[in-house]
């Protein structure tokens, strides 16, 4: 049995989520829409239609590369690549081949860089679905997706394990959210994985003369299996002195298994050119460093400054960055003055909300603020307790404060009789009364 | 038609001869189909539209850029809106399809890509 290594690349799509579509104004949110009520001439590809490129999505894409370093194209331009495919209305896609937007790039893994090929941007497909129709097996077209501004991100094949891969996967999730530019939701096919896997000898260098692809993978843990099951396939055919086939294969869920989708006879010839309706793009210094300024903080930046400002841990910084509901929640909570008051540190409130709190969305930060307040003081029921709980009730009941504000007298005992509730009877009445009036 | 793997545009294209099986790639490449008869026929077309073509190995190229665009054109876009005017409805999109079925085109089951 001989050692191998694994080499293994990605291709990621990621769907933007810009209003409109890449090269017309149809709506580009296709999710769980009627099929087919989304279209234009350009986008079914009807003669005589006119493409025009989506400003967002071009200053998106340069956005993302920015963010992994990659090298901005100073011209860039769009080519047609043809095939036949029924999720295709036009006999070829809108792409890039020869000048994408961005070269280059890395994300750092705690196995090793992995550095970026190129990231262009391009149009995603219509979407299929195989059904019977009166007794006759058929693929179903609508076209509602096709035309969505979508990004391709392609990897060096620096990968070595489905663990770098996964880790790397993660870490590109993470931008591509905290940069804003997509939902990168998996379940919704908006980012979709295609791992390119083969093996070498151990110590030998150089690409193997064949290579795997593995079609549309929607979950990082699939992606993962995927990669282990080719690596134990190909060892095995090598062992036997065999070369696997170069192909492309798809991920059986249920068979928890790659299968062999298509053996390609040929190399697939695209025919690409450049499309002639679209003129290429230009970029000054100025507009690329402009988009650099307007960029959002990233997952690495959010990290160091959570742990410098609030003395947050590794761990702690990590899984806020995860979770956008989360870093809401604690950025609001370490801010209320309440929390200062009380003196409750950073890592107490991240704590609290990675421990305690199942889901963000449901809680206020003056919510979690009073829990913590009270936690920490089980006898002494200090000022701070009864201002986090009034605050809480304020935040909670925004009618009633507004009722009270347009003079109805009740709104505040209703209020006050709500804040004494949620005391348990803990507290000076009076202070509470005297607290609340003056919040009011 | 020119086959970008076969032809580069800066190189001479003298004494091309289309073979018909050049023919039959081209055409399962754009997914005509093309009888033996035509095939032989197309051949002999090609090649001499080719060599129609190839007087333009005769013009001094030295010097001259190539370019894929002629307008002289660049940085043409739109801004992020939604063009609800342009917008078909789905019985409008589906007007033409051959077959179709509860707001879906229809075609014969292709594998999965
Ligand atoms: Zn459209």
């Amino acid at each position: 049995m001989n050692t191998y290594e694994p080499v293994i690349g990605l291709e990621i799509h990621v769907e933007l989520k810009t209003k409109s579509g890449m090269f017309c104004g149809c709506p580009a949110d296709h999710f769980a829409k009627e099929p087919n009520t989304a279209t234009c001439p350009v986008c079914l590809g009807l003669p005589g239609a006119l493409p025009v490129p989506n400003k967002k999505a071009v200053e998106w894409t340069i956005m993302l590369g920015l963010a992994l370093g990659s090298e901005i194209s100073e011209v860039s331009k769009f080519d047609r690549k043809h095939y036949f495919y029924p999720d295709l209305p036009k006999g070829y896609q809108i792409s890039q081949y020869d000048q994408p937007l961005c070269r280059g790039g890395m994300i750092a893994t705690s196995f090793g860089d992995v550095r970026i090929h190129r990231v262009h941007l391009e149009e995603d497909t219509g979407k299929l679905q195989h059904a019977t129709v009166d007794g006759k097996k058929v693929t179903l077209v609508d076209f509602n997706r096709s035309g969505v501004p979508l990004v391709e991100i392609v990897t060096e094949a620096d990968i070595k394990s489905s663990e770098q891969a996964k880790e790397f996967l993660k870490k590109l999730h993470q931008i591509v959210r905290f940069l804003g530019i997509s939902d990168a939701d998996m379940e919704k096919g908006s980012m979709r994985l295609e791992p390119n896997i083969s093996l070498r000898k151990a110590g030998e260098k150089g690409l193997p003369n064949y290579k795997v692809e593995v079609k549309n993978i929607n979950s990082f843990r699939f992606a993962a299996m995927a990669i282990e099951y080719e690596i134990k396939r190909h060892a095995l055919l090598l062992d036997n002195g065999t070369t696997p086939t170069q192909e492309t294969r798809g991920w059986d869920e249920a068979k928890n298994a790659t299968v062999s989708q298509r053996t390609k006879e040929e190399a697939a010839d695209y025919r690409y050119f450049p499309e002639p309706d679209i003129p290429p793009m230009r970029f000054t210094g100025a507009y690329i460093e402009n988009i650099r300024t307007h960029m959002p903080q990233l997952p690495d930046a959010y990290k160091a400054e959570v742990k410098a400002k609030y003395g947050l841990n590794d761990n702690q910084a990590n899984v806020l960055s995860e979770d956008f509901g989360k870093m809401k929640l604690f950025s609001g909570t370490v801010s209320l003055p309440a929390v200062q008051e009380a003196t409750i540190s950073g890592p107490a409130v991240a704590n609290w909300i990675i421990n305690k709190v199942p889901d963000a969305s449901s809680v206020s930060p003056a919510h979690v603020a009073e829990q913590i307040i009270q936690s920490k003081q089980v006898t002494h029921v200090d000022d701070s307790v009864l201002i986090a709980a009034i605050d809480a009730v304020l935040s909670e009941n925004p009618k009633a404060v507004a009722d009270y504000k347009a003079g109805k007298e009740q709104s505040k005992m209703f209020l006050y009789g709500t804040v004494l509730k949620r005391l348990a009877g803990k507290g000076d009445k009076q202070k509470v009364m005297d607290l609340l009036t003056g919040k009011l | 038609m020119l086959h970008y793997s076969n032809f580069r545009y800066n190189e001479p294209m003298k004494d091309t001869t289309f073979t018909t099986s050049d023919v039959r790639k081209i055409a399962g490449l754009a997914n005509i189909p093309v009888t033996d008869e035509e095939a032989q026929d197309l051949a002999e077309g090609f090649t001499k539209t080719l060599k129609v073509v190839d007087t333009l190995s005769e013009v001094d190229v030295t010097g001259v850029t190539p370019t894929n665009q002629v307008t002289g054109l660049e940085n043409v876009f739109r801004e992020d809106e939604i063009d609800k005017t342009r917008i078909f409805t789905q019985e409008e999109a589906l007007k033409n399809g051959k077959r179709v079925h509860k707001g879906f085109f229809v075609v014969d089951q292709v594998l999965e890509q």
